[in-house]
């Protein structure tokens, strides 16, 4: 008795709502027509939406411009990246993201084809200056990559390297405190301390990224800038990591570029989303993930296209 | 009217799976809109078959609430859904646990119709011409929050929050009403509470009416306007253009 009357409950479920579908379908496809193309839409952006700029400004780049030979690859990028802030840039592959994040430390030196116009500035400082000299540069803007590069050190040496070149310090007392406090903050510490003369090279993904990152900290930088820290390595290694940003951030200033959307999510204050050069949307990150204002932005954070 | 875009995904499970959350969410919609309908013509016209129907299709409304609170707890886990897709799911769920208190309130207007059957059927039409008319309006605002929610439709889920202001004072003036019935004649109060006890269920039906049409606004907009009285929400609205 119950199914035959569920039966006949059904179909008439489904008929209110084949009928409901019936009009959405035909506003939606009036709506598809509109449509423009993401590219047209990102080659028309003139202007960030959101809140690109910050109070109390680490880093502030203005009106930035990266050239690769005739290649354009950044277009007028203006962000603040507030102090003791994590702010995350995503965006597909190709959209300028890293590019744009080393011109912060001025890694695009290396490459010959590459011109950086417009400015940035750290701390009011003009890190394009002619006269500034990018080592100390360096140590104040401190780098992790994509796939860790420790030195064919031992693990002392690596992270005692960076302290030692810049003249940091000079008594061995002081030097190993700096190498266990940069391990421990690392998160590194427990699992090395016993075998600090083995070689870096010999330690696990995980373990050589985090060591990656003691070598940044050991000199103190401002800023710390990550490229894809996590990209090769597993969910715990990878959960580790994304703790060791949450704690950094209360010293550092920190700028990841990152493939996963979810990490974005949840290391990052702020959010700046690039599209073809253009930094399309900057905004809190809990606003970027639920409710963005750009359609680019909720398109690619949505898996939307390709 | 908005367009979300969920069948616009690189990966077109993922689209199914939205499409199917929404599907499931309309045809539990069509189902719990039988059923009000259902329980307040049992009370009409005093038909306690009808009633015992809708008392068993209830069971039917709580097993498509489990199955669709299971299919969005899945969607969460696979897909981590942000933005709009997030929003639809969280809606899903709300809106699925809305429907089935619709239903849950059905439940109890069809209890209503066979206890005034038992005690004596439609001798007294006291009470009837509320019932059908706030019976409209309820049936009619339960049938426009899930026209919003399948279009996407903002203006109508705030038509429906108008609605239910609406119905929210047609109820109260019923009530005084049937209270003045009941002290001209105390031998029908057994009669008028049982009317009473329908019409709270279709205010309360009402309400959640009211509850699905805010989530489509938060679907859309991603503003949530729970709480907020409608010119606060058409403020807000306004603001954003």
């Amino acid at each position: 008795m119950q199914d035959t009357v569920i039966e006949s409950k059904a179909p008439t479920a489904k008929a209110v709502q084949a009928e409901r579908t019936k009009k959405t379908t035909k506003t939606e496809s009036n709506a598809m027509n509109a449509k423009r193309s993401p590219t047209e839409i990102a080659e028309s952006i003139t202007e960030t939406v959101g809140k690109p700029l910050a109070q109390n400004a680490k880093l502030a780049m203005r009106d930035v411009n990266v050239y690769y030979d005739q290649k354009q690859a950044v277009f007028d990028v203006n962000l603040d990246i507030a102090e003791n802030q994590v702010v995350a840039l995503i965006g597909p592959s190709g959209c300028g993201k890293s590019t744009f994040l080393r011109c912060l430390n001025r890694m695009n030196d290396t490459i010959d084809i590459c011109r950086v116009a417009g400015s940035i500035q750290l701390d009011g400082m003009d890190i394009y200056d002619s006269k500034l000299d990018v080592v100390p540069l360096r140590a104040r803007v401190g780098m992790v990559f994509q796939k860790p590069n420790p030195f064919p050190k031992s693990i002392y040496d690596n992270v005692a390297y960076g302290p030692r070149i810049h003249g940091l310090v000079n008594r061995r007392a002081d030097l190993d405190e700096v190498v266990e406090s940069s391990l421990r903050k690392a998160g590194l510490w427990e699992e090395v301390k016993d075998r600090l003369e083995s070689p870096g090279t010999g330690l696990s993904g995980g373990q050589q990224q985090r060591l990656c990152i003691a070598r940044t900290i050991a000199v103190s930088p401002e800023v710390i800038l990550m490229d894809e820290p996590c990209s090769a390595l597993d969910p715990i290694a990878t959960a580790k990591i994304e703790e060791l940003i949450a704690e950094l951030s209360q010293n550092f200033t920190i700028a990841i570029v990152t493939h996963s959307m979810q990490q974005a999510a949840r290391v990052s204050h702020r959010t700046a989303y690039f599209h073809l050069g253009r930094l399309v949307e900057v905004n809190e990150t809990e606003k970027v993930f639920t409710n963005p204002d750009h359609e680019l932005t909720e398109a690619y954070i949505t898996g939307r296209f390709g | 009217m908005e367009n979300l875009h969920i069948d616009q995904h690189i990966s077109r499970q993922f689209n199914t799976d939205l499409e199917h959350l929404r599907e499931h969410l309309l045809e539990m919609g069509g189902l719990v809109e039988e059923q009000v309908a259902d329980a307040v013509r049992a009370i009409e016209s005093a038909d306690s078959e009808l009633a015992e129907k809708v008392l068993r299709t209830e069971d039917e409304i709580d097993r498509r609430e489990v199955a669709l609170d299971e299919e969005c707890t899945l969607v969460l886990a696979r897909r981590q859904p942000a933005a709009s897709d997030l929003r639809l799911v969280l809606m899903v769920t709300k809106a699925n646990r809305d429907l089935e208190r619709m239903g849950d309130e059905a439940d109890k207007i069809a209890h209503m119709a066979i206890a005034l059957n038992d005690a004596g059927g439609a001798t007294s039409p006291r009470g009837f011409v509320e019932l059908r008319h706030i019976g409209n309006s309820v049936q009619a605002l339960v049938h426009q929050s899930l026209d919003a929610f399948a279009r996407f439709d903002v203006q109508t889920a705030i038509e429906v929050v108008k609605g239910d202001k609406q119905v929210d004072r047609d109820y109260g003036s019923a009530m005084r009403e049937l209270a003045t019935y009941m002290m001209e004649d105390p031998r029908s109060i057994t009669r008028v509470m049982n009317i009473i006890w329908a019409l709270r269920s279709l205010e309360r039906i009402g309400d959640h009416a009211r509850n699905i049409a805010e989530h489509v606004i938060y679907l859309v907009h991603g503003m949530d306007v729970r709480h907020t009285s409608v010119g606060e929400i058409e403020a807000q609205l306004e603001e954003r253009e």
